[in-house]
């Protein structure tokens, strides 16, 4: 196992410095140059022009600037937006609570619909609803999310009027932003109607987000069952006598959960990526809306350190993934 | 591998006529087949099909609601959008971009990372990690995200979301050929090849290549579908195709303030990148069928 680990840990580093590296090379390949970007419209003189390149570190060599980035980034480095003037570091970390509510909502929203989805289609092989079920869920895979949400809310914001069309809460509420995570503050402010307030925001963004991966989960479930029920051990379960749903919600699901699991964690990258689209539909304040914001405010220090953190946590996902599937499955060990 | 992909010359006449016969299995596949070929049709004749030049502006019709509905008119079938321009026209002319996106994407995604991937799996080790560290490096990324950037840097265009698309989609293409290349590289015909003096060359793309091919067709299918998909994304935000080209994305993020006056204006746009999308999703599932049984989910 720690043989395991280790080499897991092995690939991971070399990963992890060309993930650096291309978040480095990033604002160095751009076109024009990033510090008369920065001085915007008004221009600069030719001293503070000289100063600046200097404060950045552009006049000295390549690798000497990649070497201060690296181990800058080791620190938590992550330079200064142009915007703001505020540590990158600390942006996206004031910021990411509000992604991951999202995030964790859609892939709740996902599960509780996908599992059961693919069970029931898995048990009713070839019959009707397994058709329905497997239809929708090719639907809600190949649906473009931005469409999606747009369509939603035209039904449940336009015409129903039901829910919100952006943000995360009604300005009405305030209270202090102690967790980030909307739901819980707005429970322990103890205000009347601010959590169902922030939970009617929360509905549409997260299942826009949640749609794919409920697909994803619905099919893989569906056919992670099938593969499972046509074991012997469940023949034998059903030669004990043993009820359908015993068998089927325990015996079977159990085993069959195992590449579901992986699904679910290999959906970290796919929700990053749709949290741009849904949080730039829904004004959602997160690390999605915040990256695309600064991509066309050229707030270059911001797109590098978003990139590259946003890169780190998905491989962090995965190789939790890979872990946990080698404690849960020790043939992979052996690979 | 398999069956179905083995040189086996007696069975090569009809081969096809095999394929069509697992095809034709999976009734989804064949319906999936016909709308992409209608998709095809309004892709190639579009200019003949569209009864309006699809950048022309009818100032007195702007916001007309589709026929069926009242205040429509039999003259714009799916109504017009802010501009007056005729919505039916705009789509059929947005099905070439569609294709055009498609096509390119996964000619460039696929015919590179086959090459990288063939070279990963001949080459010796070291060099074989290094690729594969690469694509890892890659595949870290969100793939909408680095898309974006990518987008950021090229510039915001077309030409430059299918670049940067098919960049981010080629390392699927290189894991699947080295996946393949490895398994087949064991096989007996392989070192009878070689024994018989075959280069390397003739090793990698007559030999084993074409026993390597049925995963990545259907690689290829899916490909296609998730193209159409991030290069509409990436002109709905505002970094693929730019105004007034009537791309699918495009289109849907300039009709975003009518959204709640003009459903029609934003409905329409996302169901022809849906039903595309779907179409081709549903073909890949046939062509895996029929060509790569072992992918088969049962």
């Amino acid at each position: 196992m720690l043989k395991y680990l280790g080499s897991r840990l092995l690939t991971f580093i070399p990963t992890f410095i060309g993930v650096t590296l291309i978040s480095f090379a990033f604002i160095r390949v751009l076109p024009g140059d990033p510090i008369i970007v920065m001085a915007g419209e008004r221009g600069m003189t030719e001293e503070r022009y000289q100063e600046l390149t200097e404060q950045f570190g552009f006049d000295r060599p390549i690798y000497e600037q990649f070497w201060d980035y690296f181990t800058g980034v080791l620190q938590g480095d992550l330079g200064d937006s142009f915007v703001t003037k505020r540590p990158v570091w600390d942006e996206f970390f004031a910021l990411f609570p509000a992604t991951l509510e999202l995030a964790f909502c859609a892939m709740v929203f996902a599960v509780v619909m996908g599992l059961p989805a693919g069970v029931i289609a898995a048990v009713n092989r070839g019959k009707f609803f397994d058709r329905a079920l497997m239809s929708s869920a090719l639907v809600g895979y190949s649906m473009p999310i931005f469409w999606w949400a747009l369509l939603l809310i035209i039904v449940f914001s336009g015409n129903l009027g039901w829910t919100p069309v952006s943000g995360r809460i009604d300005l009405v509420y305030y209270f202090p932003n102690s967790t980030g995570f909307m739901l819980i503050d707005s429970l322990m402010s103890g205000q009347k109607g601010a959590f169902a307030s922030a939970v009617r925001h929360l509905v549409l963004p997260a299942i826009v987000l949640g749609t794919i991966p409920l697909a994803v989960i619905a099919r893989q479930t569906r056919s992670a069952m099938l593969e499972v029920l046509g074991e012997d051990y469940i023949r034998t379960a059903r030669a004990k006598g043993m009820s359908p749903g015993r068998i089927n919600g325990i015996h079977a699901l159990r085993n069959a959960l195992i590449p579901v699991i992986t699904v679910i964690g290999l959906s970290v990258g796919t929700l990053l990526g749709g949290a741009i689209l849904t949080e730039t539909i829904f004004s959602w304040p997160g690390i999605g809306k915040w990256m695309l914001d600064s991509i066309f405010r050229r707030d270059y220090p911001v797109v590098q350190g978003g990139l590259l953190l946003t890169a780190v946590m998905v491989m962090v996902v995965n190789l939790t993934v890979d872990v946990l599937y080698g404690v849960i499955n020790p043939k992979i060990r052996k690979r | 591998m398999t069956d179905a992909t083995a040189p086996d010359e007696t069975a090569r006449p009809g081969r096809l006529r095999e394929f069509w016969f697992y095809f034709r299995e999976n009734r989804g596949a064949v319906f999936g087949l016909w709308i992409f070929v209608g998709f095809v049709i309004c892709a190639a004749l579009g200019p003949w099909l569209a009864p309006y030049d699809p950048t022309e502006q009818f100032r007195e019709f702007a916001l007309l609601p589709p026929a069926w509905q009242e205040g429509g008119d039999w003259a714009f079938p799916l109504g017009t959008d802010p501009l007056g321009r005729d919505m039916l026209s705009r789509l059929i002319e947005g099905a070439r971009y569609s294709f055009f996106v498609g096509v390119i994407v996964v000619t460039v995604a696929a015919s590179g990372g086959i090459l990288i991937g063939m070279v990963a799996g001949f080459a010796p080790q070291w060099l074989d990690s290094v690729i594969m560290r690469i694509m890892d490096v890659i595949l870290a990324f969100p793939s909408l995200l680095l898309a974006l950037v990518l987008v950021a840097i090229l510039g915001p265009s077309l030409t430059n979301a299918m670049i940067a698309i098919a960049i981010v989609l080629q390392p699927h293409y290189v894991r699947l050929t080295r996946a393949s290349v490895l398994a087949e590289k064991q096989k007996d015909y392989v070192t009878s090849a070689r024994v018989a003096g075959a280069g390397l060359l003739r090793l990698m793309f007559v030999t084993v290549l074409p026993n390597c091919l049925a995963p990545i067709i259907v690689q290829g299918a899916l490909s296609f579908s998730t193209a159409i998909l991030d290069a509409a994304a990436l002109g709905f935000l505002g970094m693929g195709a730019q105004p007034p080209t009537p791309e699918w994305g495009t289109m849907l993020a300039e009709a975003r303030e009518f959204i709640l006056r003009a459903w029609w204006v934003v409905t329409f746009p996302g169901l022809a990148i849906l039903i595309t999308v779907l179409a081709i999703n549903l073909m890949g599932d046939g062509l895996r069928d029929a060509l790569d049984p072992k992918l088969k989910r049962s």
